[in-house]
């Protein structure tokens, strides 16, 4: 699987995304935010965490305007798998390629630690490996995680089996616990808690293996 | 011309920062107050001489990136 990971000025995950990848098998270019178009043959795109932009006006909101983004979003909508963490989830959603918005966490305070997630769904390209039900633990790092958006959107991703991750005790105010959500064709996936930081024994706990394995497999499947 | 753009939470989205305040302004003293809303301001400083136009294109300004239309509603005030 041929992978780029978007970097913007402020991100900081960038480089934990990029070394999960290619720990699960991936072959990954960095594109910097100012690049105009993708490398050829490219079969999956991570938008990674961080303060793109200082979080200035909204948190990805400068971001989804720039010329990169403007090649993401054509790419997912040509069928492209993109899978947006933390920040990243925050900039799909401001580009549409995702519903609803993050708003900051209820209780105002950045939250840093481990969180018990449950998988709500298998059946993505980046879920399958898990079981349904099952509990993961997975850190989280944000200021602004509150996954907002109005009563019809909630129950479309709830009624299309969209709602990926939801939080077992909701640690920022997220509507229906959600805590990572898919597209319409499931192959793109925005999420708070960061799967990258749980990719290697040292970092105390690799949940979040699963995902980036289950996705080079697909894709080089295809 | 300059412009002034009100960019607040939609009404129905939780507001928490609004919500400390009003906290706060509860344990100064202040009692009585029912709700507080937080929201930002935004000004312009804009080339355009004509009214209509100027507002036109701070509108889109305001639907492409200064607010968030899912949660956020904004006003616009030429001057």
């Amino acid at each position: 699987m041929r992978a780029a990971v978007v970097v913007f000025p402020g991100s900081n995950c960038d480089r934990d995304l990029a070394v999960a990848l290619k720990e699960a098998g991936a072959d990954v270019q960095m594109v910097w935010h100012k690049d105009t178009s993708l490398p050829e043959g490219i079969d999956f795109v991570g938008v990674p965490g961080g303060f793109s932009f200082g979080d200035y006006l909204r948190c990805g909101a400068i971001a989804a305007q720039s010329p990169i983004c403007r090649s993401v979003v054509d790419f997912a909508n040509k069928g492209g798998y993109v899978f947006g963490v933390c920040n990243g989830f925050q900039i799909l959603a401001e580009t549409g390629l995702l519903p609803g918005a993050l708003l900051r966490n209820a209780g105002l305070k950045y939250i840093c630690r481990q969180v018990p997630l449950t998988v709500q769904t298998t059946d993505s390209a980046f879920t399958q490996n898990y079981t349904q039900g099952q509990s993961i633990t997975v850190p989280i790092a944000h200021h602004d995680g509150n996954y907002n958006a109005d009563a019809d959107t909630v129950a479309r991703l709830q009624g299309e089996d969209r709602v990926a991750f939801t939080y077992g005790d909701n640690p920022n105010g997220s509507v229906a616990d959600i805590a990572g959500i898919l597209s319409e064709n499931r192959r793109v996936l925005g999420m708070m808690p960061h799967p990258e930081r749980a990719a290697d024994e040292n970092h105390g706990g690799t949940d979040g293996t699963a995902l980036f394995r289950a996705l080079v497999d697909t894709v080089v499947s295809a | 011309m300059k412009a002034r753009v009100h960019v607040m939470l939609k009404n129905g989205v939780l507001d928490p920062q609004g919500a400390a305040v009003r906290h706060a302004l509860g344990s100064l003293g202040f009692d009585g107050v029912e709700g507080v809303r937080q929201g930002k301001v935004i000004e312009l400083d804009l080339a355009e001489t004509d009214h209509a136009k100027a507002e036109a294109q701070v509108t889109e300004m305001c639907e492409k990136l200064l607010a968030n239309t899912v949660i956020e509603s904004y006003s616009v005030e030429i001057a």
